[in-house]
């Protein structure tokens, strides 16, 4: 890997592990919806990265758009808020 | 009783995959003679340039009709559930729960349409020359129809012409499949029995392409359809935001 790259998968786990913990913390179910979303999206650069370009497809197709609307239909039907 | 028999069985299976895990060499390199067979064998002999499609659709070409059945059974098992429940009131006129969309979004979602399609048109088609393959190019298929089913509230896609592109692709798959059984040379199920044609030839890899397309045709239908069916309603009333 070259120090690009290197640099470029640091980057890209601490926004992992931020977006992560938003994603549990939040108590507005929208936005943690939102930040699983981002997970994916990182998931789906690390996967280029490391040179799996075909999972990085799926992860971008299925993580990033059809199951963050799903789970936005789920929280639209049920509660916006979790509870204290 | 109950927590008895469970924990007892939990740990009978705990016990006999504990000592299957013990008899592998802890860091060896195990899996090096299959690596090395489906490297060599995939350009030079099936004449397959993405070795990943090689290993899906060729060395595994059962698992992968596995998963297909596995997707076109949540779909349809999620299409029962949520039918059942909203038909019960005689509503045929279908209602789209989101709220209508802005100018901006709807004609930003016009405009981006057809290029998504095309782009999952073209990952599909390309199965076996560039990353990306029949679910991938399903699934962004399905994200373009996505994009208009939350944009417009008149956009409405017919089950029925779903119904038949899932069919005829999946029936496309399993009568490949068996005609691998009578004119391949080894009469396997799913073995190429095309000609291989040239590397990075896009009529090349024998009978991969095909499969791929019918795999990418029948994932956009099922994926569409479950999404039409949940952003869908049969009748006005049942959803809280609906004026």
């Amino acid at each position: 890997m070259t120090n690009i790259e290197i640099i470029l998968t640091i980057v890209s786990l601490v926004l992992l592990i931020i977006a992560g913990f938003f994603a549990v913390l939040k108590k507005d179910l929208i936005h943690a919806v939102v930040a699983t979303s981002v997970i994916s999206l990182v998931l789906s650069l690390m996967f280029y990265l490391l040179q799996a370009p075909d999972v990085a497809l799926t992860e971008a197709a299925i993580g990033i758009a059809l199951s963050t609307i799903i789970f936005i239909i789920t929280v639209r039907n049920t509660k916006r808020f979790e509870d204290k | 009783m109950k927590k008895v028999v469970v924990i007892g069985s939990l740990g009978v299976i705990v016990y006999y995959l504990l000592s299957a895990f013990v008899a592998i060499p802890f860091g060896a390199d195990i899996i090096k003679g299959v690596k090395e067979f489906y490297l060599q064998k995939s350009p030079d002999d099936l004449k397959v340039a993405n070795v990943v499609t090689s290993i899906v659709v060729n060395f595994r070409g059962f698992d992968t009709l596995g998963e297909v059945t596995v997707l076109f059974l949540a779909s349809t098992a999620l299409g029962s559930i949520l039918y059942h429940r909203r038909s019960q009131h005689s509503g045929l006129n279908p209602q789209r729960t989101s709220v209508e969309a802005s100018a901006i979004v709807q004609t930003g979602a016009k405009i981006i349409f057809p290029f998504t399609v095309i782009l999952g048109a073209y990952i599909f088609i390309h199965g076996h020359l560039t990353p990306g393959g029949g679910f991938q190019g399903g699934a962004i298929i399905a994200t373009g129809f996505l994009l208009m089913l939350i944009s417009y509230r008149k956009f409405f896609i017919k089950h029925n012409a779903l119904t038949w592109i899932e069919a005829i692709a999946g029936s496309t798959f399993v009568i490949l499949g068996l005609f691998g059984l009578i004119y391949a040379k080894n009469h396997d199920f799913l073995e190429n029995f095309l000609p291989a044609g040239k590397l990075n030839d896009l009529l090349s890899g024998g009978i991969i392409g095909i499969i791929y397309i019918a795999v990418g045709f029948k994932v956009g239908a099922e994926i569409t359809g479950i999404l039409d069916t949940l952003l869908t309603v049969k009748e006005t009333g049942l959803d809280p935001e609906e004026n």
